[in-house]
């Protein structure tokens, strides 16, 4: 980092974080953006569990109900999950591939602030006569099509949250690509940033398809098209194909970063290398590209040839594969190695074992006969909380409770973090759990009242959900109070490895502005 | 080695312009997937999807084997129609030309324009039920308080597989007037 002799901090003021091209604020932006989304999509969560905590009608109105569980799922996905994968992403890939920044930084910029403003008019369709969206966050027509006057804003919010996407990916790919560090070859790439270059190519890949399918549903309802109109020739069931097109992959998306964080994590706290690097790489590499034709297993009630099912079918066991290499690899890094359990360790544990719960009911529902049984019940619902929350959420808590020493120069209070993650680990699983009895039973989703005799599962859901909810306040408490801790070490962790480790903590405003030395890249890969 | 590549500009440049290409294309392909599933269905007959318009087949009846055809009508939610087949179900000889009718009423005082859209179940046997002429090819202008019955001319494709004997023809029943207003009640 020698050799630079014009050096300049960070701008003052509001200016600073409007204008910001620099991939820290970028991220640190995106990280509470997401925080901030994941409270808004909790509380809807809480008005939903609330509801459903007895039976009858309670609380809300059954239309404002549906809005709730449309909006939770589209504010989750868009706003929680996704822009908190993309804030990691530009925090750390270039810490972690020795780049100065990300390769597009006014881009960058873009694609952060166009999120607020979508979910700015998302967020006000609750306003509006005929209320918010509230036909699923599938949308599927024709019943998205009598959503009152929410329906073009929802098309134009989900449109301005694709193109953030896409350029987010698009400055991912372009950095991974481009701005590596000499000697870093790209099966040298840490975990992380290998999830991430392919999780991107996959956003690229449907994110259009996606905004494809909300275009032909825009020009439907105002323009005559009749492309999901059975009147006019269409085919409803035709959206469900181009939506789950861009929908299975999707989840893919939410996944993979998951799996490159706690790639990174598992090995740092059982002071191993990660067991089997290359194979972690090809393995993600076939779960993106069989994410392309397994689409069909969302819609096997729709009346499908046998041949389609079984194709669909199996390729989506076909998925069980990769995905157990990756489960497997994890558990064998853990193996004789000197395993301590931090926070960041906690979760990433947790993720293993009920990430693969989760993976477990996937492939019940992946059994066309079955699924036909299961189909829109809450063992759906149930599955991909599972994958979701202890997968997905729980990864992005471990990577912030991994680096936030690194973003903030002091270690956060390891007490609270252990608390915030035992709460989190017991309630997430007195919410969901239950959820899959009451499918098998027969409850169905997305309905605010239920038969009797699933009181009690829903009662101890909504406890659980209540728990769940309250103990990320907890994890606030932890982010707000980690300037006040130890003062962290450049390493951070005893048995870190990697690029990131080797500047200060907390992290300079500018790193690598001349690309590490080989030996030194060399040194943090061993 | 320890220095970054003079051109990156420009090489970050041409990836992002190959990448930005490549999300056009995408939602291209998205748009394309249309074309590909209409096409898809009218060769294969998912979705009981049957021909749109008139064919031209010879009758080659084969009366060794009899299948029964039923009959089952849909009025659209919106559609202020009534709409039932003459009758509930037929039998028939695959081969051979036979005629059904159905009637439908325009159930308001103003004129409208009905489409009806066809569907075969099970869908192995969409592909051989073929209309020779149907109400379902066109749309139907109905006056105020019209009714009228519609015809339809099919014929049952001989090489229907073994293990059909029952085949189901679904009509669901749309106002177009409505549709394309997009105007819900």
């Amino acid at each position: 980092m020698s050799g630079m002799t014009t050096r300049h901090g960070p701008a003052k003021g509001i200016g600073r974080w409007l204008f910001s091209t620099n991939h820290k604020d970028i991220g640190t932006m995106y990280l509470v953006f997401s925080l901030v989304m994941f409270f808004v999509g909790g509380a809807m969560a809480m008005v939903i569990r609330s509801e459903l905590a007895i039976p009858g009608l309670q609380f809300v109105h059954p239309e404002f109900y549906n809005s709730m569980t449309t909006m939770h799922a589209l504010i989750m996905i868009f706003g929680g999950v996704m822009p908190a994968f993309v804030g990691l992403a530009n925090w750390m890939i270039p810490l972690m591939i020795g780049a100065p920044d990300m390769a597009l930084p006014r881009m960058n910029n873009w694609s952060f602030w166009i999120l607020p403003v979508a979910f700015g008019i998302l967020l006000s369709t609750l306003l509006m006569p005929g209320g918010a969206p509230a036909g699923g966050w599938t949308m599927y027509p024709p019943l998205v099509l009598q959503t009152g006057d929410a329906f073009p804003y929802l098309i134009f919010s989900i449109h301005l949250m694709g193109i953030s996407s896409i350029m987010g990916a698009i400055n991912v790919i372009v950095t991974i690509i481009n701005m590596r560090a000499p000697d870093m070859t790209l099966l040298k790439m840490p975990m992380f940033v290998w999830t991430w270059l392919i999780t991107a190519y996959l956003l690229i890949a449907v994110m259009p398809v996606l905004a494809g399918a909300v275009t032909m549903l825009l020009t439907d309802q105002f323009f005559g098209t009749s492309f999901f109109l059975a009147a006019g020739g269409g085919d409803p069931v035709m959206f469900q194909h181009i939506f789950w097109f861009f929908g299975h992959p999707e989840v893919y998306i939410m996944i993979l970063p998951a799996f490159g964080v706690v790639s990174e994590i598992i090995p740092t706290f059982s002071r191993k290398k990660l067991f089997g690097h290359d194979s972690m790489v090809y393995a993600a590499a076939s779960i993106a590209f069989l994410s392309f034709i397994v689409w069909a297993h969302h819609m096997f009630t729709v009346g499908m040839p046998l041949s389609g099912q079984l194709f669909f079918m199996f390729a989506t066991m076909l998925i069980a594969v990769p995905t157990g290499v990756k489960v497997f690899n994890w558990v064998a890094t853990m193996w004789r190695g000197a395993m301590t359990f931090e926070t960041p360790m906690l979760f990433s544990l947790a993720f293993v074992f009920l990430f693969t719960i989760g993976g477990f009911s996937g492939l019940m529902l992946a059994a066309a006969p079955a699924d036909i049984q299961y189909h829109d019940t809450y063992f759906v619902v149930a599955h991909f909380h599972y994958v979701l929350v202890p997968g997905s959420i729980f990864a992005i808590m471990a990577a912030v409770y991994y680096w936030l020493p690194k973003w903030t120069g002091h270690m956060y209070n390891e007490t609270l973090g252990k608390t915030h993650f035992w709460a989190s680990t017991i309630f997430v699983n007195l919410t969901f759990f239950p959820m899959h009895f009451l499918g098998l039973a027969g409850m169905p989703r997305r309905i605010p009242d239920y038969s009797t005799q699933f009181t009690d599962f829903n009662t101890v859901a909504s406890i659980g959900a209540i728990g769940f909810g309250l103990s990320q306040l907890i994890f606030v408490l932890v982010i707000v109070t980690a300037w006040k801790g130890s003062k962290a070490t450049d390493r951070v962790w005893e048995g870190s490895h990697g690029l990131e480790w080797t500047v200060p903590s907390p992290a300079p405003y500018h790193t690598f502005e001349t690309p590490p030395k080989a030996r030194i890249a060399n040194e943090a890969f061993e | 080695m320890n220095k970054r590549p003079q051109n990156l500009n420009s090489e970050n440049r041409s990836l992002t312009g190959r990448l930005v290409l490549m999300a056009v294309a995408m939602f291209g392909f998205g748009f394309l997937l249309v074309p590909l599933y209409d096409v898809f269905c009218a060769i294969t007959g998912f979705g009981g999807r049957t021909n749109a318009t008139a064919a031209v087949v010879e009758e080659a009846p084969d009366l060794s084997r009899e299948i029964r055809i039923e009959f089952v009508t849909t009025v659209n939610s919106y559609a202020p129609f009534e709409f039932a087949a003459d009758v509930d179900s037929m039998t028939v000889n695959p081969g051979k030309m036979y005629f059904a009718t159905f009637t439908a009423k325009n159930l308001t005082e103003a004129d409208r324009v009905a489409q009806a859209v066809p569907s075969v179940a099970p869908v192995s046997a969409a592909e051989h039920f073929t209309k020779i002429e149907c109400f379902c090819f066109t749309s139907q202008e109905f006056f105020a308080n019209e009714q009228r019955a519609m015809p339809l001319q099919f014929i049952v494709d001989p090489d229907l597989p073994e293990y059909v004997d029952t085949i189901t023809l679904q009509y669901t029943f749309f106002d177009t007037a409505r549709a394309a207003a997009n105007n819900p009640l």
